[in-house]
């Protein structure tokens, strides 16, 4: 049955999500203020962001607002991509009403790491966050102030790509991020709503578009919190994984994936028929939270 | 000079009525001001800062199963207003409509449609999700069709009341032939009993309507509207019953002080038993069904001693088969009409009204007995006798160990 009603996507729009990285949405003149890239002698990239931290009321179910803390405003925060052995640098000002930091999973030094009691950012304060994109895969990053819980589970987090070397890419494809997550509404350490992206259903509202025949990519990064795991299942077809995304091969073929916290996966599969397939947690209780979708295959297929 | 005088004193006196109105009517509209000042300037508002999140409450009144899904009342008991946003049942997302509005004001209500594919037997637990996530759960304990108000209907629950309310009360008269043999020790004894059964009703009576207050919307003052219906009942049978006294006989009717009394004793049992009547029939349309058997096996063992109570009064008086008839419509008639208004117009804040009209009569009635077996006599030393002593433990004891017995 699922929620009553449609969520506002003027504020955030998991559609355009989806497909979006490194402020790729914005025209270029609005998408200089928040990224820019360099190029390196190495023929590698210097890839620098602004990026801030901002309590916002965020609309997770039609109507229902959550007090959520925030990156840019959206939860999840915005995906910084890169490719391996491009040069990162954050420059990250804490807008919000408690301390905050950056702290994202993959190589770097200590001082980047975004975690100890001396690295928080205080309110109105910033800090420059700087690392090498390494290893390539799918990574996250997230808010590690304490209380850790409550800073993630308010909505302090986002996705992290690191591309594999130019000199051996992944083939193409049509690639799309999800991040699974959560909300505690009432505060009472259980969560009220769940989702792919934060808006409980949207994706059965508003099925995501695919075609029939191509290399669909998806990037799947669990950051559900209070719950010790979730899942994704997708009907009437199978993918190929690539956990934490750090191969350029597949470990397994199958239409169920379990990942705990912080736990990630790249999923790859082509359509083979037109219409809707559903997706969802196999967890039923949170697929008939919000935490369901549909995708909408088109063009000719059958074969 | 005389007339003048006449004139001017009329015109004192006028003017001494205008003032007496604008000294009454002058903080009054200082008040007014007041009031409109404090809703203008919004000093909690200042207090509260902005963003402050609002406070809200709501309860649910009144939920109903049907083939169509489960109808849910629900009262907005917070000061601000609230928008559901949401319906969850048991832990999904459901489609709902709202009537009149989602959006309720200060003690609005509003009443959800869920078309929910809901199990019998089974419990499901309807929670409201508000805009700012807040939630509000309301369990259904053992799912089963809410009775709708036709023929049937009224029958069933006419058919209760009669088990629970009449025909034990009816079945405890019977002990008047009894009563009528034994001494003055034997009627001691029984009216102790009688006052034992009584004190041990009264305690229950406060038990459940102190706890029915205390689920009801906090805005009604729940345990106030208790004490407050308990005393004006008092009070109220206080009046009744020195009127009956006062009155005279009419056409061959007894007046007798043990008529009177055993009216008072059957009106005071009459207004509990609506209590019980109330709850049984609420047990239904709050869908707890099931928890309904059990208290209609309850009352009946518990009722038959308040037949008991009833004809303790008539013990040494000429009565007829019509009297005790009426005595026993009063006493356990009210359990058909509780049972009616429970199933079909229940909520809380009824219910701890009528338990509060029932205590109050109670213990109007325990006052009433005691009184007529002290005489002028001192209560603690007739209290302290063994025959009355042991009567007084043998009614409470009843009670308890029917109360037991049916859990």
């Amino acid at each position: 049955m699922g929620p009553v009603g449609r969520v506002s996507t003027d504020a955030f729009d998991p559609t355009r999500f989806l497909r979006t990285w490194n402020f790729s949405d914005l025209p270029a003149d609005e998408r200089s203020r928040f990224y820019r890239e360099t190029a390196r002698p190495d023929g590698s990239l210097l890839r620098e962001y602004e990026l801030f931290a901002v309590d916002r009321d965020i609309e997770i179910a039609p109507g229902v607002f959550f007090p959520a803390w925030t990156y840019y405003g959206q939860v999840p925060g915005p995906t910084i991509r890169a490719t391996a052995g491009d040069h990162i640098r954050i420059n990250f000002t804490n807008q919000g009403s408690h301390p905050h930091t950056l702290h994202f999973h993959g190589w770097h030094r200590p001082e980047m790491d975004g975690s100890m009691p001396a690295h928080q950012v205080l309110p109105g304060d910033s800090f420059l966050y700087e690392f090498d994109a390494d290893p390539f895969g799918l990574h996250l990053y997230h808010c590690h102030a304490n209380p850790l819980k409550r800073h993630v589970h308010k909505g302090l987090y986002g996705t992290f790509i690191v591309d594999p070397p130019a000199t051996s890419p992944r083939p193409p494809a049509d690639e799309m991020v999800m991040v699974l997550n959560a909300f505690d509404t009432n505060f009472d350490a259980e969560n009220e709503v769940y989702a792919a992206n934060t808006v409980a259903s949207f994706y059965v509202q508003e099925p995501i578009q695919v075609q029939v025949g191509q290399l669909v990519r998806m990037y799947v990064v669990n950051l559900t919190e209070f719950d010790l795991i979730n899942s994704m299942h997708l009907h009437a077809m199978f993918f190929d994984v690539i956990r934490t995304g750090t191969s350029l091969t597949a470990s397994e073929s199958t239409d169920t994936i379990m990942l705990c916290q912080g736990e990630r996966a790249i999923l790859e599969t082509t359509f083979r028929y037109p219409g809707e397939f559903m997706f969802h947690a196999h967890q039923s209780e949170f697929a008939e939270l919000g935490w369901m979708g549909l995708f909408r295959a088109e063009g000719t297929g059958g074969a | 000079m005389a007339r003048d005088a006449a004139v001017s004193s009329a015109e004192r006196h006028e003017v001494r009525g205008l003032m007496v109105w604008v000294l009454a009517a002058l903080p009054l509209a200082l008040l007014g001001a007041l009031l409109g000042l404090l809703l203008w300037s919004g000093p909690a508002d200042a207090l509260r800062g902005e963003g402050f999140p609002p406070v809200e409450a709501l309860t649910f009144q009144r939920v109903e199963l049907g083939p169509e899904g489960i109808t849910a009342t629900v009262l907005n008991d917070g000061p601000d207003p609230v928008t559901i946003a949401q319906v969850q049942v048991d832990d999904a997302f459901w489609g709902f409509s709202a009537e009149p509005d989602t959006t309720l004001p200060h003690l609005g209500r509003t009443t959800l449609t869920i078309p929910y594919p809901w199990v019998q037997g089974d419990t499901h637990v309807v929670r409201v999700v508000t805009a700012t996530g807040i939630t509000v759960d309301h369990t259904v304990a053992v799912a089963t069709e809410t009775p709708r108000a036709d023929g049937r209907f009224f029958g069933v629950f006419a058919l209760i009341g009669l088990y629970v309310g009449v025909i034990p009360v009816a079945i405890g008269l019977l002990w008047l032939p009894l009563l009528s043999r034994t001494g003055r020790t034997g009627l001691d004894f029984m009216l102790a009993l009688t006052v034992g059964l009584l004190l041990f009703l009264f305690i229950e009576a406060g038990h459940d309507g102190l706890g029915a207050a205390a689920l009801a919307p906090s805005s009604f003052q729940g345990v106030a509207l208790f004490v407050f219906g308990a005393l004006a009942a008092f009070i109220g049978l206080e009046m009744v019953g020195g009127w009956l006294r006062g009155r005279r006989p009419t056409s061959g009717e007894p007046a007798s002080r043990g008529w009177v009394l055993a009216v008072m004793v059957a009106t005071g049992i009459g207004l509990h038993n609506f209590g019980e009547g109330l709850a049984i029939g609420a047990a239904f349309s709050l869908g707890e069904a099931a928890l309904g058997t059990v208290l209609i096996v309850g009352f009946t063992l518990h009722n038959t001693t308040e037949g008991l109570a009833i004809v303790a009064p008539l013990a040494h008086e000429r009565v007829r088969l019509g009297q005790l008839v009426r005595l026993g419509a009063l006493g356990g008639g009210p359990t058909i009409l509780g049972a009616w208004i429970g199933g079909l117009v229940y909520s809380p804040i009824w219910a701890v009204l009528c338990l509060a009209l029932g205590a109050g009569a109670i213990a109007q009635v325990i006052v009433q007995l005691s009184r007529q077996m002290v005489g002028t006599g001192s209560v603690a030393g007739y209290m302290a006798t063994p025959t009355v002593a042991s009567g007084l433990f043998a009614g409470v004891a009843v009670m308890y160990v029917t109360g037991l017995i049916v859990g």
